[in-house]
């Protein structure tokens, strides 16, 4: 079955891993990157979520099923954000504002 | 779970083997999985369309939060996801010490988070950062900042509530491995609780950053 173990040497380099990273994020954040600020924080966040998906989840040793499903999830969720925000991030070249401009 | 269940393979009559039973749970709990991830992810649409609308007010908001806190309790709850890393893994090698050793070390984590979750929450409260008619920032009531802590507190409080709930489910599983329900070939309920520790774990990798670390260049308040 599924089931075959990952080895804990795998688990402890995640672990190891996610508190460097943990530890990066915070680093970044105290300095200013102007509009690079929250790609980059987004993009280590985004990296440590890859790591316990994979391997704390097993999703890359599961079926193809299994990491279809998962890929599924966040597609629909990048969807999601993207139609939300292709809408909020143009209206002020329309002139529509839902917000008070400031 | 219907009696067929406590048959020695664990393995019910609807499917061919134990292998398909067990790759029809794995999808039904990532079936599951993807309504929390659209769920969270409607929160997370929620804050970017705001933030966008007040990316000064959200920043100045952030830095009434504690960076250290927010961190250790980042490290905390990896430390919770590997200790259920652990556990699924003493499942997978039939060891019952090993599957409620792994579970006590979530729940102790849990417990920890939650802990500094209250103290922060308290201090929230005092200084009148709840959202509603107490609400001054900086000396002025009301102002954009209040979006900014609707979603602190609607976000990081239905994480929170799921680490309850997951904390409930554990004290139930730890009497069933004690009562020797898991084997190597048959643990259904450690594999897919594992996967919805873990993932509430990633719901806070990205809480983390969104909430606490977008004012830090900025210098703390707090």
């Amino acid at each position: 079955m599924a089931a075959h173990s990952v080895p804990l040497k795998i688990y402890y380099g995640v672990f190891l891993a996610l508190c460097v990273l943990t530890f990066l994020t915070v680093w970044t954040a105290k300095h200013d990157y102007g509009l690079l600020n929250t790609p980059i924080a987004l993009s280590i966040a985004g990296l440590k979520g890859a790591l316990v998906i994979l391997f704390f989840m097993h999703v890359k040793y599961s079926s193809k099923l299994t990491q279809l499903f998962a890929f599924a999830g966040f597609f629909w969720l990048a969807l999601l954000l993207v139609f939300t925000l292709q809408d909020y991030w143009t209206r002020d070249m329309l002139n529509v504002y839902f917000f008070k401009p400031h | 779970m219907s009696d067929h269940a406590h048959s020695t393979t664990g393995l019910v009559h609807h499917f061919d083997d134990i292998e398909q039973q067990h790759e029809a749970g794995t999808l039904g709990m990532w079936a599951f999985l993807i309504t929390e991830v659209l769920f969270f992810g409607g929160l997370f649409g929620a804050y970017a369309v705001y933030r966008s609308a007040y990316p000064e007010a959200f920043m100045r908001a952030s830095s009434h939060l504690d960076v250290d806190l927010g961190g250790v309790n980042t490290i905390v709850l990896i430390c919770s996801s590997l200790t259920m890393a652990l556990s699924v893994y003493a499942a997978q090698k039939g060891s019952k010490r090993g599957i409620i050793m792994g579970l006590l070390g979530t729940m102790f984590f849990g417990a920890i988070f939650l802990g500094v979750k209250v103290i922060e929450y308290k201090d929230k409260w005092d200084h009148h950062l709840v959202p509603g008619d107490n609400f001054i920032f900086e000396g002025n009531p009301g102002g954009p900042e209040q979006l900014y802590f609707a979603l602190y507190f609607a976000m990081t409080g239905v994480h929170a509530f799921h680490m309850i709930v997951g904390m409930v489910i554990i004290c139930w599983m730890i009497k069933k491995a004690h009562r020797g329900d898991f084997t190597p070939g048959h643990h259904p309920l450690v594999e897919n609780f594992g996967l919805y520790w873990h993932f509430v774990d990633i719901v806070w990798i990205f809480l983390f950053p969104l909430l606490y670390l977008i004012g830090a260049h900025s210098g703390s308040h707090t």
